[in-house]
């Protein structure tokens, strides 16, 4: 049985599940900040698996993933940077205990 | 034959260390665990003949946001306390297990109009032109520099001391 994109895209969904299942059951923020890296993975696979498999020579779904990942790359730094802030001021960043906004 | 046989191995390590990653109750190991992860995508990026964004995923994931991670984990005491989960642990993955089938049923019941056509190798120069080349996404990179700008900006005022 050879490699078809549904391989590619079955693994995306996995691995997309286990980084959403970690984003919504973690206390601690930098483990939510890597299952949400984990889910930005499982989208660039999918983006690379359809470029390869629908344009494989207009190479359009790497030119998006290129993006994705500078996207994630800002979000990281800017999400880590704001950890850093809530543990100068709160001495915890448990997420459960970070409830100033919630009513 | 070879490239079925990397891609197994590849996607079995990639789930093997992702479920790692949220299931460690050391957070430090867990970030480690992450590391393998986007190890193992980039193989599966080097599967998939994209050999360019196996080198970006390395450099970047692996070179610039795990060691971010890492620096996090060192900088809050993450490993004293370790990873916890709260009170929604069954609901939430009762909905990704749903997630996942429902996801796995709609990727496997349509007929994607698959081209088979020998992609395109190797792959830099060609990225190249669609992103500076003429009708390529230069806007866009140019928007990508101006995000990269205001994040280096907006992470330097957020943790500077008072």
């Amino acid at each position: 049985m050879s490699l078809g994109l549904e391989h590619y895209l079955v693994l995306s969904a996995a691995l997309f599940s286990i980084g959403l299942y970690g984003a919504l059951t973690k206390r601690s923020a930098v483990v939510i900040l890597m299952s949400i890296e984990l889910m930005l993975n499982a989208t660039n696979i999918a983006l690379v698996a359809f470029s390869r498999y629908i344009v494989p020579v207009l190479l359009t779904g790497q030119v998006f993933t290129i993006f994705s990942i500078v996207v994630a790359a800002a979000e990281a730094t800017v999400g880590l940077a704001i950890i850093m802030a809530i543990y100068r001021s709160r001495e915890t960043i448990d997420t459960t205990k970070i409830d100033l906004m919630k009513w | 034959m070879g490239l079925e046989i990397a891609f197994w191995v590849l996607a079995v390590v990639a789930i093997a260390a992702a479920l790692a990653v949220v299931t460690l109750r050391n957070v430090f190991r867990a970030a480690l665990s992450l590391i393998l992860c986007f190890l193992a995508v980039a193989g599966i990026f080097v599967t998939l003949s994209a050999d360019f964004l196996a080198a970006v995923q390395i450099l970047i994931y692996v070179g610039a946001i795990a060691v971010l991670i890492i620096l996090a984990i060192m900088l809050t005491r993450e490993v004293e306390r370790g990873s916890l989960s709260n009170k929604l642990v069954v609901p939430v993955l009762i909905s990704a297990i749903l997630f996942f089938g429902v996801a796995t049923f709609a990727m496997l019941n349509t007929s994607w109009p698959v081209v088979s056509l020998p992609p395109a190798e190797p792959t830099t120069a060609l990225l190249a032109s669609k992103l500076f080349g003429e009708d390529g996404f230069i806007l866009t990179v140019e928007i990508a520099a101006i995000l990269l700008l205001a994040t280096i900006i907006g992470a330097i005022t957020i943790v500077r001391e008072k």
